[in-house]
């Protein structure tokens, strides 16, 4: 058994910390939070430059890497500084586009010159309370996309958008006939929207299918359980730190056994996590994919609430202000856990797993 | 034993239901329920639509405007007014001053400070907790020194509620260094408008400014703005600690709120299939219901016991602890009921009036900031850290 990284990834992910920590400080985070698309595109094409997003595909896709710990070291970077960006969706749509062979539009993303998004879910309608899906219609040689899509990571900022209809997934330029897109701000900085689709002409990704969409969203999981733990990591690190320092009753806070028992605890459920975002990784490729990827993704959201609770409280009402580091992250902590399914989302598949006899 | 409520309680139940459907605006409550901002002028409607009842003040007593209300009746009222998604009454002047004025003002004093707040006259906030001092509140620093007929005030207060309203502060300030740290403190009233006063905001990890920072350099302040006797402060603050609270497990808005939530989760579709249809959600939200009733009879027990002059601190401490978790949980369980659609941040969407499209379910909009918001909960009024260490002392004798 091996559990280190391995020195190119660690390489990369250092490379990828030293441009954040630079180009992306907390300062400029707490600005460009507050703007729509909800991160600096400028940030993001200089990033690219380095290299960092060919890391996400594999070498026949124009990148680098492409394996699941690949994915793993960018992301934990991206958690550790609770980066906004378009990462996850480059990610998911990237590997779609990949499977493809679409290597222009793919090119073009991890160039930093073109920002792709993924659209998957359906829309929740306010009024009918239905979810509204996309369905695709064949138009002569082409398709055409109607319907909607829900929570689209950094719609506003997409140059293009892979869309899922049905077991098909499909390219479309974001300024195409017939799209109509709905942004805003998300909790934890950076953006989203609401994606209606009209006849829109689309090009269908040749050769994807059901198999494909499941991996990328695999991958997906896998990726949000190395940037939790990440971010676990920070809340862990913060809230100690407040502990030696904060003094009550004459004494550091950190000396109340009450409060020690309970970092002990977040302590050890934080491993438990480290451990599920590494099962992910690590059989990413194996028959036991689906059920590991559903165990990171619960244990992701359980510990990932727990960690973010417990800073607050314990760094009691320093905890709860906007200019504390450490309330933001735990906003991306608990958010991470609405993305691609949640705890009883995913406990409920590995239930359905484990009784087909895995 | 019997859990009904008395004939008269059923009947005064009856009245008070009767008065909220006649008298409790419907713009209010559907704010309330929505999770929507509330501004100044929304507060100040209901606290004088209640004063003009004669109901603002249940716990004072009747010669100074208070209802003569059993704690039961107290408990009723503040159980249905929650439940029907009225405005929470700030405390901060009828249920915090007052008391201590009651109990250790002059009767100037009181002449003078109750009328103004059951007219709304002067908003109040609270002045105890400091940087440096919060759990320790008796290690408080900021110093009121006397020259002639004035303290001069300087020092600085924090997570001040509501302070950009105010127009008063009631302030626990040190006044002597000597001794005891807890036998060094005052009980001092002053006047938000006094030269050398500075309140600045503080932003919330949800967006928004209920709190403040409250800085005081060289601050006149009146010596009969005094109450009780210097140095006797902290016995006064401490006296709110005994005082009834019949609403601090908060059963009423617990109830409202988990009534909300079960009405989501029978309407609300995920993946083709109801919330309350989800084996996993509905053990959730069972849970909680079950906990919440268990609580409310726990309540009920520590009010009966009140009622017959007894003085619950540890068992308030009790009702602190399981009320704001249940609160939490609720808050929770909201947030995960609107799944994916907990994410976007309309902020502008928090405010009356807004009518830009939707997203998502009619009210995922809120519940986000509102899970958020509510850990004050637990870290508020006595930590529930500190709830436990009382309840470890009172109660288990540890
Ligand atoms: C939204 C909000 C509104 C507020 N409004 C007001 C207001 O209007 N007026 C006012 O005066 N104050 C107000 N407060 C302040 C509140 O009372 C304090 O936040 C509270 O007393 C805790 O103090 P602290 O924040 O300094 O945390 P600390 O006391 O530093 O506590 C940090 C952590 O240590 C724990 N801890 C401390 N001592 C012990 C111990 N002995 N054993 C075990 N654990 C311990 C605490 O429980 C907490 O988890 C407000 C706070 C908030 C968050």
């Amino acid at each position: 058994m091996d559990f280190s990284i391995g020195e190119d990834r660690q390489m990369l992910a250092d490379t990828l910390r030293r441009f954040l920590s630079n180009e992306a400080d907390w300062e400029k985070r707490l600005k460009v939070i507050e703007t729509e698309p909800g991160f600096d595109r400028e940030t993001w094409r200089s990033m690219a430059e380095l290299g960092v997003l060919g890391a996400l595909f594999g070498e026949e896709a124009g990148g680098f890497g492409g394996t699941a710990f690949d994915v793993a070291a960018v992301f934990g970077e991206v958690g550790r500084s609770i980066a906004t960006g378009p990462w996850l969706a480059t990610l998911m749509a990237g590997r779609l586009l990949a499977a493809a062979g679409e290597s222009d539009a793919l090119g073009a993303v991890i160039a930093g010159d073109k920002v792709v998004t993924w659209a998957h879910l359906p829309a929740h309608d306010s009024d009918s309370g239905e979810e509204h899906d996309v369905t695709a219609s064949q138009d002569g040689d082409g398709w055409t996309l109607t319907g909607a899509k829900g929570v689209v990571d950094y719609l506003g900022a997409a140059d293009l958008v892979v869309v899922t209809a049905g077991e098909r997934a499909f390219l479309v330029e974001a300024d195409a006939a017939g799209v109509a897109r709905a942004g805003y701000k998300m909790v934890d900085g950076g953006s989203g929207g609401e994606l209606r689709l009209s006849n829109t002409p689309a090009r269908e990704l040749s050769g994807v299918g059901a198999e494909d969409i499941a991996a990328a969203e695999a991958m997906g999981v896998v990726a949000l359980a190395w940037e939790g733990v990440a971010v676990m990591d920070q809340l862990r690190d913060q809230t100690l730190e407040y502990m030696r320092t904060r003094k009550q009753f004459g004494v550091p806070i950190g000396k109340f056994q009450a409060l020690q028992h309970r970092m002990a605890t977040l302590a050890l459920e934080i491993e438990q996590a480290r451990s599920a975002a590494i099962n992910v990784a690590a059989r990413f490729d194996s028959a036991e994919r689906a059920k590991s990827v559903a165990a990171a993704k619960y244990t992701l959201a359980r510990v990932g609430s727990l960690a973010a609770e417990e800073a607050i409280q314990i760094h009691g009402g320093i905890g709860m202000t906007w200019e504390l580091p450490l309330s933001h992250y735990a906003k991306r902590m608990v958010m991470l856990g609405h993305v691609l399914g949640d705890e009883d989302e995913h406990l409920a598949r590995y239930i359905e797993l484990m009784r087909e006899g895995d | 034993m019997n859990l009904d409520y008395t004939a008269e309680e059923e009947a005064f139940r009856e009245e008070v239901r009767a008065f909220l459907r006649d008298k409790l605006p419907k713009r209010l409550s559907d704010k309330v329920r929505q999770g929507k901002n509330l501004t100044k002028a929304d507060m100040e409607e209901w606290h004088a639509i209640l004063n003009e009842k004669g109901w603002l003040a249940p716990h004072w007593p009747e010669k100074y405007g208070g209802t003569g209300w059993s704690v039961m009746q107290k408990f009723i009222f503040e159980t249905e007014a929650a439940e029907a998604h009225a405005p929470r009454i700030i405390p901060f002047g009828l249920s915090m001053l007052a008391p201590v004025l009651i109990k250790y003002g002059t009767e100037e004093q009181r002449q003078h400070y109750l009328p103004r707040i059951l007219d709304g006259t002067d908003w109040w906030c609270q002045g105890y907790s400091e940087p440096g001092a919060g759990s320790d509140l008796a290690s408080l620093k900021t110093s009121a020194v006397r020259e002639g007929d004035h303290y001069v005030v300087n020092g600085q207060k924090t997570w001040t509620t509501l302070g950009q309203h105010a127009d008063w502060i009631f302030c626990l300030v040190r006044t002597d260094n000597t001794g005891k740290k807890q036998e060094g403190i005052s009980f001092l009233l002053i006047d938000m408008k006094s030269p050398g006063i500075e309140v600045r905001p503080i932003k919330l990890l949800d967006g928004d400014y209920e709190v403040n920072e409250v800085f005081f350099t060289d601050v006149k302040v009146p010596v009969e703005n005094l109450v009780g006797e210097e140095n006797k402060g902290w016995t006064y603050a401490k006296y709110l600690l005994t005082y009834e609270r019949t609403n601090i497990a908060g059963v009423g808005a617990s109830m409202a709120a988990l009534d909300e939530l079960k009405r989501i989760a029978r309407t609300t579709k995920r993946n083709g299939k109801l919330l309350i249809e989800d084996p996993l959600f509905a053990q959730r939200l069972a849970r909680l219901e079950i906990d919440l009733e268990n609580m409310k009879t726990t309540n009920l027990r520590v009010l009966d016991a009140a009622g017959k002059g007894g003085a619950p601190v540890a068992e308030s401490s009790m009702l602190k602890i399981r009320g704001t978790e249940i609160r939490q949980q609720i808050g929770d369980l909201m947030r995960r009921a609107a799944g994916r659609y907990a994410q976007p941040f309309v902020e502008e969407s928090f405010e009356e009036g807004y009518n830009g499209a939707p997203i998502g379910p009619q009210w995922s909009g809120t519940t986000s900031s509102e899970y958020f918001n509510m850990r004050k909960l637990s870290i508020f009024g006595g930590s529930n850290e500190v709830q436990r260490e009382i309840i470890t002392k009172a109660i288990l004798e540890l």
